[in-house]
């Protein structure tokens, strides 16, 4: 096993690379003088000129991107043009917000999808298993920032149980961070529930139907008791592979969901730097999020090493 | 799934209908508003604002006054348009180096085209188009590239796993025996071979390239104004979410119809070309 990890942690490393080199040609060398892309309108001769200097444009592109992944690799994301402060700062604090808020999604969208699959798998074809199926092709087909625009309607502004949008930071105590991320976990986690929900149950299914399971009930245990105690660990399978790319849509997602509430987390950074032209920041904070996708993927990969025992006994030949 | 019987072939099913019939409604939709809208889609008239739905307006007005009939109507052709150009780069670019990929009888080719896949895989299509509006402007023209980009590892993968599956079958050896040379087999074998599983994926795509078009128009990075967009609807709607709710009903709803449409006709195409499956 220990080889196998380090072979995908190359890979991710690879991948990582590759990434980086795609990140600073779009954002570098495309758009021909960055200065002028960030200045805009409100160019000036020597604004322009001190800004070049300040972003090392007299050095070639080559020179510049080992300055740039250098830094990275030290921390040093560089300063902010709109903030003025080190953008490593910067995403540090939006990370605060943006990982819970995936996380929290993350785990609403197991802890509903898993025990709803396991309860349609055991009768298929049952009213329930009916009714899920059909709420699941809607829920596929919802834009999560929709979704988010009706719970606020609904949960912030008709009952005003929750708040609209906006966070009051982890200082004012975890409750109250929790309580508003709430509604944005739940637009984020809804859609990717609807779909895990029916990979699980499929592959419960599919499951179900094996010659262990069937000895298993011929020995007297009921179907959920040997869906549980001998099918789930199998039945995983696919569906961790599933969520490692949810994990992906996550993260994506709560850019988006980010906005809509108002969060201070890097979806609503990045989407504010471009309006800001801050190509600094964009630059950082977009290699950031493809750095937690990757890396996510990988853990995803790790696990699926662990669950999968079929990988884990070759381990020892 | 308890039982595997083959059911007959069937050339037309409920969700191809049902699917392919929603989705062909929304495309006459979109033709329609090219020529003609029940009102300017785009003609401000602050008197007539936040107006509820009434024989004048169907569905009532926006915060501007703008007619929200007209303004659905008008956005329909250039969603479909955004969405279906995004499929068609990802199938254009995914699909030849799938099948490189699945051919080639290199492994190093097959590993660089691969890991080239899984690098653009790791740049959701939000996070490309915020690359791409970073250094050339916002734009429906941008969007498109920007969903085609994070289509063509998906059909790469699909390409290259399709070839490999028909690679393996015995006719590809006849084929061979009979002089075909790879391009012919490729082109005359494989590609059609392959092109019922890519079609059913385009279709579920496409639905997926609907949602992120909404979406990147609701962040301001699609479509930009006055040309109206479903996902920039929903942005408006927000600010009015108290005072006019109905304004964050009807555009949401029509992505839901659309997204829904799309997928059923994937799901009957699944079915009208592999009646085992399910």
């Amino acid at each position: 096993m220990p080889k196998r990890i380090a072979i995908l942690f190359m890979s991710m490393l690879a991948t990582l690379a590759f990434a980086s080199v795609v990140i600073f040609v779009m954002l570098d060398i495309l758009p021909g003088d960055p200065a002028e892309v960030m200045l805009g309108l409100a160019a000036t001769p020597e604004g322009l000129a001190a800004l070049r200097q300040e972003l090392g444009l007299h050095q070639s592109p080559w020179q510049r991107y080992w300055q740039w992944l250098g830094g990275m690799l030290v921390g040093d994301f560089g300063i902010s043009y709109s903030y003025r402060i080190p953008v490593a700062d910067l995403i540090g604090e939006r990370m605060l917000v943006t990982i819970p808020l995936a996380l929290y999604a993350l785990l609403l969208t197991v802890l509903t999808a898993l025990p709803l699959a396991l309860l349609a798998a055991v009768r298929p074809s049952g009213w329930g298993d009916r009714l899920l199926m059909a709420t699941t092709q809607l829920g596929i087909a919802l834009p999560n920032f929709w979704f988010a625009l009706l719970l606020i309607a609904v949960f912030a502004v008709q009952l005003d149980w929750l708040p609209a949008g906006g966070f009051v930071g982890w200082d004012a105590g975890f409750a109250q961070g929790m309580l508003a991320l709430t509604l944005p976990a739940i637009s984020l986690a809804l859609p990717q529930a609807t779909i895990l929900f029916r990979i699980t149950r499929a592959s419960l299914l599919e499951v179900a139907s094996q010659d262990y399971i069937r000895a298993a009930r011929a020995k007297g245990l009921t179907l959920p008791t040997a869906l549980i105690k001998h099918g789930l660990r199998n039945a995983l399978i696919p569906v961790v592979t599933i969520m490692g790319m949810q994990c992906a849509f996550l993260i994506a997602g709560a850019i988006i969901i980010e906005n809509v509430f108002a969060l201070p987390g890097l979806g609503r950074l990045v989407v504010q730097a471009i309006g800001q032209r801050d190509l600094i920041v964009i630059e950082a904070v977009i290699l950031m999020l493809v750095l937690l996708v990757v890396g996510i993927s990988f853990l995803v990969d790790i696990l699926y090493l662990i669950i999968d025992p079929r990988l884990k006994t070759r381990k020892s030949t | 799934m308890t039982v595997n019987t083959p059911t007959p072939r069937r050339r037309l099913n409920p969700p191809l209908l049902l699917g392919g019939g929603m989705l062909g409604l929304l495309v006459v939709m979109g033709l329609v508003a090219l020529v003609w809208t029940p009102a300017d889609a785009t003609a401000i008239d602050i008197s007539q604002r936040l107006l509820p739905p009434s024989a004048t307006a169907w569905l009532g007005t926006d915060h501007f006054g703008r007619d929200i009939l007209s303004a659905i109507m008008a956005a329909t052709p250039i969603s479909l348009a955004i969405a279906a150009a995004g499929v068609l780069l990802g199938l254009l670019g995914g699909v030849p180096l799938g099948l490189l990929a699945g051919m080639t009888t290199k492994p190093l080719a097959d590993h660089a085209i691969t890991r080239f896949g899984d690098t653009l895989f790791a740049f959701p299509a939000l996070i490309m188009a915020m690359l791409l509006t970073a250094s050339f402007g916002a734009g429906a023209v941008i969007a498109a590239i920007a969903i085609g980009i994070f289509n063509i590892p998906v059909f790469l993968r699909i390409s290259r796993a399709a070839t490999l599956q028909q690679l393996a079958q015995d006719y590809i050896l006849s084929a061979r025996l009979a002089g075909l040379g790879s391009i012919a087999i490729a082109l005359k074998h494989i590609l059609p071979n392959t092109a019922p599983v890519l079609v059913v994926h385009a279709s579920i795509q496409f639905a997926l390239a609907v949602l992120a078009e909404s979406a990147l128009s609701y962040l301001g990075l699609g479509t930009q104004p006055p040309a109206p967009s479903w996902g920039r609807m929903l942005a408006d709607s927000q600010t009015m979410l108290s005072l006019a709710p109905h304004l964050a009903i009807v555009p949401g709803v029509v992505i839901m119809v659309t997204v829904t449409a799309a997928n059923l006709l994937g799901e009957g195409l699944r079915q009208r070309f592999d009646p085992r499956d399910e």
